[in-house]
């Protein structure tokens, strides 16, 4: 398990997406994949740097775990922070039907973690919110 | 992320090539606004667009939204990669791809 903990702000995006590329490197999953896992942790990260502890900022604690050993299977990443009480996945999702004039910008970074991922989870615990991921690095469930 | 325009008469074209990611959307949404006065059509030419989040599809979103006021807009050559996302999205049927 490799784990990058930083201050929750958009410029710290570079060092999650190099700590991310470390984690990936060795993992022979489609380019697709690790094209996904990416998009879903830049707007998981971007959530909590604009959320969590707006107007102020904190800590977020990313965790990678590739299960299955040196040939691994499936990639869990979780993230914590300590700011507000806060649910992504009771975001209401965009409504993919309405047209160029009434189609609102938010909640398309959660309605695509849900979508590409095969699980997400939220929990509020010791204080902290922890939303987890999963992925299959198989290249036929991709 | 690589920002090529080229501008004949009021038609823009703008080439994105790399990523667009949360970091590099306000400069780029920032120089849009700026270069696209006075254009009454932009092309976007996403050829070489390796990658785009939610950020950049915010972006697209609130161009097609200013061209429809002010002329069209229209995007070209969108690979597999990026064309997954709109999909996903239901922007295929917001932007004018071609």
């Amino acid at each position: 398990m490799k784990e990058l903990r930083v201050e929750a702000t958009i410029e710290n995006l570079s060092k999650v997406f190099m700590f991310l590329q470390e984690s990936l490197e060795k993992c022979d999953c489609p380019a697709k994949t690790k094209r996904q896992i990416k998009l879903c942790v830049e707007e998981i990260f971007m959530n909590i740097t604009h959320y969590a502890y707006n107007p102020h900022t904190g800590p977020a604690k990313i965790s990678v775990d590739m299960v299955g050993g040196d040939d691994p299977t499936r990639i869990v990443i979780s993230f914590a922070d300590e700011g507000k009480p806060y649910d992504p996945l009771q975001t209401v999702e965009p409504d993919l039907e309405a047209d160029i004039d009434d189609r609102q910008i938010g909640g398309l970074g959660v309605f695509l973690v849900k979508t590409t991922m095969d699980n997400v989870e939220y929990e509020h615990k010791d204080g902290q919110n922890v939303l987890t991921i999963e992925k299959s690095l198989d290249e036929r469930a991709s | 992320m690589n920002f090529t325009k080229s501008q004949d008469g009021n038609t823009l074209t703008v080439e994105l090539v790399g990523e667009v990611d949360s970091m590099n959307t306000p400069e780029l949404e920032e120089r849009l606004l700026k270069e696209t006065e006075g254009i009454t059509e932009l092309i976007f030419d996403l050829k070489g667009l390796e990658y785009i989040s939610s950020a950049g599809l915010r972006v697209l979103l609130t161009m097609q939204k200013m061209m429809k006021t002010q002329g069209s807009m229209v995007i070209k050559n969108t690979n597999d990669e990026v064309m997954d996302i709109f999909k996903v999205t239901g922007f295929v049927r917001l932007l004018h791809l071609e």
